[in-house]
């Protein structure tokens, strides 16, 4: 494996002798009317960690960070925050804090009192908790709106108070539910990118729910994905992305590109499901020779779906089987023509077939 | 090409009051406005200036002169003025009790009760409301009479412990349901982010549940404070030898109409003066 041995550093699940942040052991939580959410949990998050909870509504992913919080008791099994039990412990009784979904900002508050809250309850003297307030705000650039009401605020500073007001009094875990989902794309790119700056600088460990792969991999030491409640797969992005342990996790991260039974025997000569990423997949006319030690497979362009720095190429295989190519619009491209119902010529290297368990 | 410019009468009006939205607004709010003012400004301004009429004490009839006896009676004499406090005093009575049984039974029904079942509960708290007047108030006499009453020996006899708990029981659903709007827009996540944060129940309660249900309490307490002020058949029918504002206004309307309008002026004083309060918390803006 070439290119994926040189990935960033991953923080690694538990470093020895260090107690986690967060423990589930055996974590299994059923809903009235039989539905499990959670099925027997086992999942470490160390000290300082930035991990994403990453899978399709109804995965389970939201129901882990309630139990985490103490919102859900578990049916079965124990939660573990450094190493205190808080199975029973109610959620005003953990060193956890949220930012919600809904944001779910006092309407009668000031956004300075809002900040405030966590620290009048904890009963901090009032010049520091204004002090700290402040800071706090001034680490998300809003040190200029405490006065204001939340409803007089845009939905991305709404979303910033809310992070604030979590941050203030420092808990030991940050739990996030699908806190950007309201933004639009622009701003939730900018977020992303303050939420990861704020964790570096802050070392509190952070939890993050998201069904939306780019968020998961672009934030997260380490992405676990979701499916029905189980964990299909928990590492890096590199390690998630490049290697899927299971066909849920290749189709659901990234776009999914698997051959399997007569189409996987006809056009790769081996059993099995295998993904292969479409960046990975070269296009080239029909009568071009591909490089040597090269899987090859030649087919007919069914669809060009053109979205601005790249096009993507649906190619129907001779030998069976559909897969698409992901074509960088660059300067050199050797197919400027591409056009439905060419004949093309798909070649990729055989080390990004994944075998898919 | 010709443009064709001909109108029917029916358009031109549609466009002309297309065109000036004051029209608009002049010809939906006429009515509502001459409604209001014929039969409540006027007969407003009329019960005022009665209360500084006068009657003469032989005849029996009103001289329309000014004079500034009866008002000056009715803020001077202790009895009345007891009776005053009376009324407020049981108009607070009733909005504190409405409250304390409006709170958890709107939180049941807003926070616990599953969704199919919230349009029953309320439609179970707004039942008595189609009940007649009269008959909710004797039930509630007899339910309370001191001998041969339901109750028996357990009951308050009649009094003004009497006229509260039957108040409270006819102006309960005006508490209810603005306390259940409240409460419904509690669905989100504020109760979790306040015991998130580290809030103890009472805390939220205090710092989060209160501030925000404020309004809605607000809102209720101007339906069951006024309505408590302006009664007299509760009174006259539990109250036993107890007497409240509303009483003593029937007892001289047809015989000395002035000072009954001075007598009325002393709730309206009192109503001017409760929504200027809670209009100073603010409360009524945020509704």
């Amino acid at each position: 494996m070439p290119s994926v041995a040189r990935s960033v550093p991953v923080t690694p699940p538990q470093q020895a002798g260090e107690t986690p942040a967060i423990s589930l052991r055996g974590v299994r939580k059923e809903f009235p009317g039989g539905i499990v959410a959670v099925h027997d949990l086992d999942l470490d998050i160390a000290e300082g960690e930035f991990v994403t909870l990453l899978g399709p509504s109804g995965s389970g992913k939201t129901t882990v960070l309630r139990l985490i919080a103490g919102f859900e008791q578990p049916t079965a099994g124990t939660v573990l925050l450094r190493s205190r039990d808080v199975t029973a412990a109610p959620p005003f009784d953990r060193d956890v804090h949220t930012v919600f979904q809904d944001y779910a900002l006092f309407p009668h508050l000031s956004v300075l009192r809002n900040v405030e809250y966590p620290l009048r309850i904890a009963k901090v003297p009032r010049a520091e908790r204004r002090e700290r307030a402040l800071a706090a705000l001034a680490t998300v650039r809003l040190e200029a709106l405490g006065d204001r009401s939340p409803a007089a605020l845009s939905g991305g500073q709404r979303q910033r108070v809310a992070l604030a007001r979590a941050l203030v009094n420092r808990p030991a875990v940050l739990l996030l539910d699908e806190p950007l989902g309201a933004l639009d794309l622009k701003l939730r790119e900018q977020m992303q990118i303050e939420l990861k700056e704020i964790q570096r600088t802050s070392g509190i460990t952070f939890v993050f729910v998201t069904h939306d792969q780019d968020e998961a991999l672009t934030l997260a030491d380490r992405t676990i994905v979701f499916s029905e409640g189980r964990v299909e797969q928990a590492g890096s992005a590199q390690e998630v992305y490049e290697r899927p342990a299971s066909a849920f996790v290749a189709g659901f991260v990234g776009t999914s590109n698997v051959l399997a039974g007569a189409d996987a025997r006809a056009v790769l000569g081996r059993d099995g499901s295998w993904s292969i990423r479409p960046e990975k997949i070269t296009v080239t006319a029909a009568d071009h020779t591909a490089p040597a030690g090269w899987t090859t497979a030649v087919g007919v362009v069914e669809e060009l779906v053109y979205t601005g720095a790249t096009t993507r190429c649906v190619v129907a295989l001779e030998a069976g089987g559909v897969l698409s190519a992901l074509l960088l619009n660059g300067g050199g491209n050797d197919l400027p023509t591409l056009a439905r119902g060419q004949d093309v010529r798909l070649s990729w290297r055989p080390e990004h077939e994944i075998h898919l368990m | 090409m010709s443009v064709d410019t001909t109108l029917t009468p029916g358009r031109r009006v549609q466009a002309l009051l297309h065109r000036r939205p004051a029209l608009r607004l002049t010809g939906l709010l006429t009515p509502a406005l001459v409604w209001l003012g014929l039969f409540y400004l006027v007969p407003l301004a009329l019960l005022l200036a009665t209360a500084f009429f006068d009657t003469n004490s032989f005849t029996g009839r009103i001289t329309y002169g000014f004079s500034a006896k009866n008002v000056v009676d009715v803020l001077t004499t202790p009895a009345y003025l007891l009776t005053a406090a009376r009324t407020v005093g049981a108009a607070a009575g009733v909005t504190a009790l409405c409250v304390l049984l409006a709170l958890p039974l709107a939180t049941y029904m807003a926070l616990v009760a599953r969704e199919r079942s919230r349009p029953i509960l309320l439609a179970l708290v707004l039942t008595p409301l189609w009940a007649s007047y009269l008959v909710k108030v004797y039930a509630w006499r007899i339910l309370l009479a001191p001998e041969g009453g339901l109750l028996g020996g357990a009951s308050p006899g009649y009094g003004w412990f009497a006229v509260v708990l039957t108040l409270t029981y006819l102006w309960l659903p005006y508490m209810v349901l603005p306390v259940y709007a409240g409460i419904s827009s509690m669905r989100g996540s504020y109760l979790e982010a306040a015991a998130d944060l580290g809030a103890r129940p009472w805390q939220a309660f205090r710092s989060v549940v209160m501030p925000m249900l404020a309004p809605a309490i607000a809102a209720g307490s101007v339906f069951t404070f006024s309505l408590s002020i302006g009664d007299y058949i509760t009174v006259q029918l539990v109250g036993g030898t107890k007497q409240m504002l509303g009483n003593l206004v029937y007892a001289n309307f047809s015989t000395d109409l002035p000072f009954a309008a001075a007598v009325a002026l002393l709730p309206l004083l009192v109503m001017a003066a409760y929504l200027i309060t809670i209009r100073r918390t603010g409360a009524l803006s945020r509704l």
